[in-house]
């Protein structure tokens, strides 16, 4: 039970620090909602909701690689990422602890994003809310996993997206379709395989990552 | 020769082609491998008689 | 040493001897296939190097796993060789199966091709794996990494596979045929002559890379020890 209690005080402490410094999350609202307005922009006027709905998932991907491109900032600035690995907990807790936190952001994100589809485009309907809610739980297992890979190197901003796009092709998938196919119920479960596949995977090879 | 059979053709030797750039790339490392090997050696010796 | 310079001239005669039989046997013995003539014929390069770079794939993931149990350092090098491998023959892959939507229906590219769409998905993730390396200082941490993500990529390929059937009840669907593969006796076993040809390719090269690879490491180490 102390690995439970492990990740709920890491999360927490995720959490708490945003609330005090409110850097990330203000700009990944205000970088969602510039998107959807880009898009008006850039989609011709005869466009099928399809391409809306793609759009829309797109800006989706963008904004949680906004937010995972600082999941581990704060750690390498201060260093803190070598303290948390030699605490004596799991390493893995350190991993579901950052994916909660990632997952609460982009939740708080979606709730402004989808009312903002709403308005701009066309109705959110309950496949669309169910699709981005499977879709933000794969794309916090792997994110996080990919964004401590990337804080590990020099590259660091420019190689997240890099790590993070080609893995991420299946959710978009999943998630527009859901969104634009009568029977969504395929989809949707595609996304909770995807979801189920590579958590695991992230929560067993979180420790290889971050150690030295 | 007809179109289809030129397509397949240049794949053929596309494959081909790949196999010996990496052949030609390859003996490039030899070379490069064989001058540190001598120059090794020459430290090597250098070492040893000083 | 020199039991592993046969091995290595062993499977470099071996893969020429297959290579050099396989492609006669595509160009000169098959039979042709009655709906696509002779332009069929290309099939038996196409496959057979896709299914070598899947295998590419899976050895660079399995020597991945070896790495993260036993923490040797001689499974990283193998692994990236392995990768390495595995993009080579997934850019032929791509070339080719390029070459054949030509042939078959005039165009260069097409996403109604399944194999093909999935091996675009996974060329761009083995690339950013060489990224990866590149931006990471050598050590065991690039190698715990990097056998991470060669990890992620085997998982990937079933995954995107499924994703990208998925997708084409809401994507474009160009309504592209091609028969599946009713090959006859001898077509098979022309096939398997090519694919026994590519793997014994992979298997050569991989071995002659390694040994290469090997041999920089070691004169970089002799370098330190003499300077």
């Amino acid at each position: 039970m102390t690995y439970f209690a492990d990740v709920a005080a890491l999360a927490r402490k995720d959490i708490l620090l945003e609330l005090r410094s409110r850097d990330t999350l203000p700009a990944m609202l205000l970088f969602v909602v510039s998107a959807l307005v880009v898009f008006h922009f850039s989609l011709p006027s005869d466009a099928s909701v399809t391409a809306s709905t793609g759009l829309l998932w797109i800006a989706l991907l963008f904004t949680a690689l906004l937010g995972l491109g600082r999941a581990f900032t704060a750690e390498r600035e201060q260093r803190v990422l070598d303290g948390l690995v030699l605490a004596p907990c799991d390493r893995s807790a350190i991993w579901l602890a950052k994916s909660l936190g990632v997952l609460v952001f982009l939740g708080v994100a979606e709730a402004v994003a989808l009312p903002a589809y709403a308005l701009f485009f066309g109705p959110v309907g309950w496949e669309l809310v169910a699709a981005v809610l499977l879709a933000d739980l794969g794309l916090a297992a792997v994110g996080t996993l990919l964004a401590a890979m990337a804080a590990a190197s020099r590259a660091r901003e420019l190689l997240l997206p890099l790590l993070f796009l080609p893995l991420v092709i299946p959710v978009v998938v999943g998630g527009v379709g859901a969104t634009v196919v009568d029977d969504p119920g395929r989809y949707l479960g595609f996304l909770a395989l995807y979801d189920l596949i590579f958590a695991i995977l992230s929560w067993a090879s979180f420790e290889y990552v971050v150690a030295e | 020769m007809t179109t289809s059979e030129k397509y397949v053709t240049a794949a053929y030797l596309v494959v081909l082609a790949v196999v010996l750039l990496y052949v030609i790339l390859y003996s490039f490392k030899l070379s490069r491998l064989e001058r540190e090997v001598a120059e090794l050696t020459e430290l090597a010796q250098r070492r040893r008689a000083a | 040493m020199s039991l592993r310079n046969n091995q290595a001239v062993l499977l470099a005669t071996a893969a020429s001897v297959l290579l050099v039989a396989g492609l006669a046997l595509a160009l000169f013995w098959a039979p042709e296939d009655a709906d696509q003539g002779f332009s069929q014929r290309i099939f038996y390069v196409h496959v057979p190097i896709a299914l070598t770079a899947y295998a590419c794939f899976g050895w660079a993931a399995w020597k991945a796993l070896r790495l993260l149990w036993t923490r040797e350092p001689r499974y990283d090098l193998e692994s990236y060789t392995a990768v390495h491998m595995g993009v080579i023959f997934g850019i032929l892959t791509l070339v080719t199966g390029s070459i054949w939507a030509k042939i078959s229906w005039g165009v260069w590219w097409t996403w109604s091709e399944r194999q093909l769409t999935l091996f675009l998905v996974l060329f761009l993730f083995y690339c950013a794996y060489f990224m990866l390396r590149f931006s990471v200082e050598s050590g065991p941490r690039r190698a715990n990494l990097s056998a991470v993500y060669a990890l992620f990529g085997v998982a990937l390929i079933p995954v995107s596979f499924l994703a990208i059937r998925l997708a084409e009840n809401f994507i474009h669907p160009v309504v592209f045929t091609r028969d599946g593969p009713q090959m006859s006796g001898s077509m098979f076993l022309v096939f398997c002559v090519c694919l026994a040809a590519m793997l014994g390719l992979f298997a050569s090269l991989y071995t002659n890379e390694l040994t290469g690879k090997r041999l920089d490491a070691r004169l970089r180490e002799l370098r330190e020890a003499v300077e």
